[in-house]
Formats: C-alpha cells, structure tokens, sequence
C-alpha cells in the first residue's frame, strides 16, 4: 500500500520565549502595521535561531520545528525520536490541531485520533463509566459508538469492579488503565501516542504495547508513535523520524534511526584538570571515551561496548607494570562490575599511553552508570579517580526477540536458555 | 482552498492561516454529543457531595431579591412601574443572572480549559456553548421560583400584574440573552489570553453593568427622573431584554419593537465578532497562555 494518509510540508513553527508581558500591545500593534497595513514581512518571523536551549540566543524567538517535510504512508508505524527539546512535542501538537504551524502545512486523510495524555479532560466527580463517555467524546467519539465499544473498554481496562465509582477514588494505575482503555478502542484511521507508556506497571504496559502493535499490524491503521524506550519503538516500528533541535536529521528505517539518534547523545570525555583525584602521578588519566558499536554510537544492551582510556606516561612506564582498575556502579552507587587488565592472562610489554576494554555483546541494562578508575604502577596508587566519567546505555534488544529484561528488575542481562 | 489540478484530496489541510469567516460549524455539529455530555458533567459536578444540592439554584436569587427589596424598594424608594417589589426585583434579577453568568463564565473559558485545549482537539466553540446551555438548566430552575412567586401574588393580591401576550417572545430573548453572553465571553476570553488585565475588569465590570441595566429599576423611573441622560441606559443591549422580559411576565415595562430590535442587532453583531475571535485566538493561544 502506498496511499499517503499524512503530508506534512515546509512546516515550522516559531515560539516566543522569555517573558510575555509588558510591550504585548505595542509589538502587536507594530506587528499589525507592517504586516497587514504596509504589507511587509512580519518581524517577529525574520529574526529567529535554530532551538538549541543549551546555547544563549540573540532573540527571543526560536524555531521549534524549521522546514519539516515527510509522507507518512498507509497503515505506517512510525517512531519519532530525539532529544529533550528536539521538536517531537510540538510536531505531535501540529499534528492533533492543538496549536497551528506558524507555516507550512499538513494535509490529512481520515480521522486522527491523538493522545498526547491519558486521561485528557477525566473529572474526578464522575463515575469511570460516566468518564468513559466524556473522555470518549473529547477524542471524537459519538455516544452510540461509545455505547457499542463500553462492554470492550471496560474489559480491556480491568476495573470493571469500580466502573461505577467516581474516580476520585482511583488509584493512579486504575485511572490510567481505564484512560488508556478508551483511547484504544478508537475508530480513527490515524492513531497519535506521546509517551503513554511511560505509566502503568509492566503488565499493563505491555498490554499497551501488544494493543498498539495490534491496531497497527492487525487493523493496518496508522500509528505515529513518540518515546523514549528505544526498544519499544524498534518493536512497534518500521521507520523512525530522528528530530534535532527542530530539524529532522533522519528518515528511514526504524534500527538506522534509533542508531543516529543515540549518536547524538554521546559526550565528550576530556579529564577536568581540577578533578579531584588521588596518587603519585607516575600515570594520569587524560580522556575517556565510552561507546556502542563505533565511535559515534552510543552504548546499547546487547550490542558491542568499548570504554576506551588514554593517559599521559610521563616516566614510560611498561604495561607489565600497571594495574589499570575500572569499575562500574550504578547510578546509586551499587558496584555493578569491575575490569582490569591485571586479571586477564597477557604476556604484553612495552610503554602504553592508551587501553581499550572492550565487550562483544554489553550485559548492562539500560540507565545510567558511573565509571570510577584506580591506576596502579608497581602497586602503588598513581592514579585513583572517583565517578571519573558517566555513561547512558540505551535499550537494546539483547535476546533478539524484541523483548528486554525490565530496567527495575535488573541492572545486568545474561544469556540464557530455558528448556 | 482552491486545490490545483492533479493535487490530492486531503480531509483535512493544517496550515498556519485561514479564512477569518472559517468558522468550522460543521465540526461544531459533529461533536454535538460532547456538548451534551459537558452540560451533564457541569450539572452532576455542580451538587455533588453537597447537602442541599440543586437547592443552591434558589438560595441566590432569594436573598438577592431580599436585599434588593429592603435597600431599592424600602429604603432608597425607588418606584417599581406599580408592580409589587419582591416579583419586579426577582423578575430582573432571574433574567439578569443568566445573561451574567453566561458572560462571566465563558469570559474565562480559554484559562480554564487551558490544560484540555493543550492535549486534544475538538472544535473549541463547544466549551463555551455547553457553558450557555448548563446556565439554561440553572435558568429554568430559576425561573420556576418566579413562577411560584407569581402564582403566589395572584392568589395574595389579584390584578398586581398581568401576563402578556409577549410572553410568546420568550424564546427569542432567551436566546438573545444568551447570544450576547456568549459574544461578550467570547471577545473576553480571546482578548484575555493575551492581556490578562480584562480578567479584573469583568469581574466589576458586569456588577456596574446591572446598575446601567433595568434591573432594579424600570426604564420609565430613569426617564423621568434624568431624561436627558436615559439614553445611555437604553443604548445598553440588555436594558431592551429586560424590559421586553419584564412586560411579558408582568405585564409593565417598557417594551417597543424598536427597543427589541435594537436588541437584536447589537447581539448579532457582537455573537459574530466574538465568534470569529475566538476561532483566530483559539488556533495559537496554547502558546501565550
């Protein structure tokens, strides 16, 4: 099927930051004079950067999207990815008609159903079966279509019990079951979901997912779907959208544009020259590098790991020597694993000024950890840095079957086979 | 729109500029079950976990007209057009109340609504039609206190009012009262996310505005007490609804086509402006909320 459902064309939209305040009404005014009784371009459009938030700009106008161009085809999952910031919010608010672009357009075939929350416009007095049909009807429902589907949304949701409570009496995981249950028995041919999945206990998320997989897969409807779970978008997903700092940098298959996204997010690993650090200096840490499957890839659970150390040896000392300790904590300050080159059989010589440990397939779960290094020249202390350097790794597929070991559950992924 | 030729049919276009006379009615209408459906939340969310419940309808109106006819009626002395006081006063207030409550309440629908407008769309002109038409349920409850109140003076005091034939013509100033809420709101509420100064000004404005009204009282006492200045009174749209209302319930008041008429055009005038407003502010206001 090649129907294209969604154009979106030369869409950017501009916000204004900083205060909205005082000179409102005179800027309005200006504004107004020259763009509609002068006829000139309009100021507030003229200036403006690229939304970068980490570096200061000149105006304050920024380009939350700039020139965005893509068709989205029939019966498409896909996955739009990137940064805090990159855009991917306010392109799914372009998308629901929440705001309009400030240019550009988009055109639609069908219906789009979009669910940037769950839950949109639940009130606390009502029943959940009372809130079913208003929270129905806020997403485009009509009641008698409600009415057909409430024996399969009750269902689906598993508070059948409580239907008749108001949910105010809810807790927080019933809410959202019964939220998300509407908003999946939607009879939209375009189906938008922001980062529902990121509530609900791991059972119900799943269900979410197998759902979503299902309207998609199953129904052939259209999905765009944004998250940070790499893993769920490469489960739900055959093409990725890859957003940075309102531009699109990628287009294309899902596992392409999950890698370009996590490059992205790779840092620099330069050692503060005021660091506090511990030893004789007979050897000190210079940089760190810590990568997936090359240079410019972030880690992921799964895939290969390098952590590379380079290090100024001044007095050539010879790898014979040195103990060169890494270890690994998590962000809580749980050991989670240790290296050293002391440990692995080596009959090596001569001066080093780098070392590379390196993991074919990374058994760390997705999060974020600390590396803490102790250097040791002829056992004696000449290099010990605390939580040294940090690193994130991403959700990978590790078993090759789409599913992974649940980050709460555990920090570490091992192999395993069940008969 | 005019698509080119060999273009594709699209349902639906987004783009950053529309016709200011889109006003997207057809949208309104296929969400009409979610009108319906706000009305039922605001009733049922209303008398929820209080005691007296719907009674609350009541209480208002009651005292207000207690006040009115101790302070306007007794004290201040203010002729009544011959009516008894307690049925003029209630009579003004009950068709003033909805006229207020429909202003003040959709005057503020965009912060209100600010965080549903900002997850999902639906035509956002329901919101403040389902204010309108809650109010209306609340009106008629009202309303049924003035009837009780006017059978009670026609047993009490025979022939101290009249029910006329402008009766007939209740529809329409219903709807004109509501209509010229709804604009007035709706000019309010676009304005307002913007310059949230209005905010303080509906808020007193409205209470001066009942004393420019003939609500506690008749248009024939202010004529003949400052004639040269009535016209201000009767240049105000709502001093027409009044009347109009007042003389068909109670047979007095000052009830002309022309002053009806008047009536009608500045609320039409004022329903389309606000329309129109609010669908060009409610394209972008998620942003300067």
């Amino acid at each position: 099927m090649s129907d294209t459902v969604i154009k979106v064309e030369n869409l950017s939209k501009a916000y204004q930051i900083g205060q909205i305040g005082t000179g409102t009404v005179s800027r309005d005014i200006e504004r107004f004079v020259r763009t509609r009784v002068l006829g000139k371009e309009d100021p507030f459009l003229k200036i403006g950067e690229a939304n970068d938030r980490s570096k200061k700009g000149s105006s304050d106008i920024v380009w939350s999207l700039r020139d965005i161009n893509f068709e989205i085809n029939q019966g498409d999952a896909v996955g739009i990815i990137g940064k805090n910031g990159a855009g991917k919010s306010t392109l799914l608010k372009l998308l629901s008609r929440v705001t309009s672009p400030t240019t550009g357009q988009i055109g639609v075939k069908g219906r789009i159903a979009s669910l940037l929350e769950v839950g949109t416009g639940f009130h606390p007095e009502l029943t959940g079966r009372e809130n079913i049909y208003l929270n129905g009807a806020i997403l485009g429902m009509r009641k008698k279509e409600i009415t057909r589907k409430l024996d399969e949304i009750i269902d689906f949701s598993g508070v059948e019990r409580y239907i008749d409570t108001p949910v105010k009496r809810y807790s927080s995981g019933m809410y959202v079951r019964l939220a998300f249950a509407v908003a999946a028995h939607l009879e939209s041919e375009i189906l938008i979901v922001d980062e529902v999945l990121a509530v609900g206990d791991a059972e119900f998320q799943k269900k979410c997912l197998g759902k979503m997989g299902d309207i998609s897969k199953g129904q052939g409807r259209t999905i765009l779907f944004v998250s940070h779970n790499m893993a769920a978008v490469q489960n739900l997903c055959s093409r990725g959208i890859v957003l940075k700092n309102g531009a699109m940098s990628f287009d294309g298959n899902v596992d392409m544009a999950v890698g370009d996204y996590l490059k992205q997010s790779i840092s620099s690993g330069i050692i503060d020259h005021n660091v506090t650090r511990v030893g004789n200096g007979a050897i000190r840490l210079r940089e760190i590098a810590v990568y997936g499957s090359d240079r410019h890839i972030k880690p992921q659970t799964g895939q290969p790991f390098t952590m590379e150390f380079s290090f100024d040896n001044p007095n050539f000392v010879d790898i014979g020597d040195l103990g060169f300790d890494v270890r690994i904590d998590d962000y809580l300050g749980q050991r989670i694993a240790w290296f050293s080159n002391t440990i692995l059989p080596s009959s090596r010589t001569g001066t080093v000024e780098s070392l590379r440990f390196m993991i074919e397939k990374l058994s760390l779960n997705d999060g974020l950890y600390y590396v803490t290094i102790q250097a040791t020249v002829q056992k004696q202390v000449a290099d010990w840095i605390q939580n040294v350097y940090s690193f994130e790794v991403s959700e990978g597929d590790f078993f090759g079957s789409g599913k992974r070991v649940p980050s709460a559950q555990s920090k570490v992924v091992m192999d395993f086979t069940v008969k | 729109m005019d698509p080119k030729p060999n273009e594709e049919q699209w349902d639906l276009v987004i783009k950053g500029h529309s016709s200011l006379f889109d006003l997207k009615f057809a949208d309104v209408w296929r969400y009409r079950d979610l009108l319906g459906m706000f009305v039922k939340r605001d009733f049922i969310s209303f008398y929820k976990q209080t005691i007296l419940g719907p009674l609350w309808f009541f209480i208002q109106p009651i005292f207000t007209t207690l006040v009115f006819t101790f302070i306007f009626g007794n004290l201040a002395g203010i002729q009544t057009d011959g009516l008894p006081q307690p049925l003029f006063y209630l009579c003004g207030i009950t068709a003033w109340n909805y006229f207020s409550d429909c202003l003040t309440k959709t005057s503020t629908v965009f912060r209100d609504n600010a965080n549903i407008f900002g997850k999902v769309y639906f035509p956002r002109l329901i919101m403040p039609l389902s204010i309108v038409v809650s109010n209306l349920v609340r009106f008629g409850v009202q309303l049924s206190l003035l009837a009780v109140m006017m059978a009670y003076y026609a047993i009490a005091k025979p022939g101290s009012f009249e029910i006329s034939g402008a009766l007939l013509l209740f529809p329409l100033l219903i709807l004109l009262m509501a209509a010229l809420g709804l604009g007035a709101g709706l000019i309010i509420t676009a304005m307002t996310t913007k310059y949230r100064d209005l905010t303080f000004l509906v808020t007193f404005g409205v209470q001066l505005l009942m004393y420019g009204t003939t609500v506690i009282y008749p248009l024939s006492e202010a004529k003949s007490k400052f004639s040269e200045y009535a016209w201000i009174i009767e240049m105000n749209p709502m001093t027409g609804i009044i009347e109009a209302f007042r003389y068909a319930f109670l047979g007095q008041g000052n009830f002309t086509l022309a002053s009806i008429g008047y009536s009608a055009i500045v609320t039409l005038v004022v329903l389309f402006a606000g329309v129109v407003i609010f669908n060009k502010t409610e394209r972008n206001f998620v942003d300067t909320i």
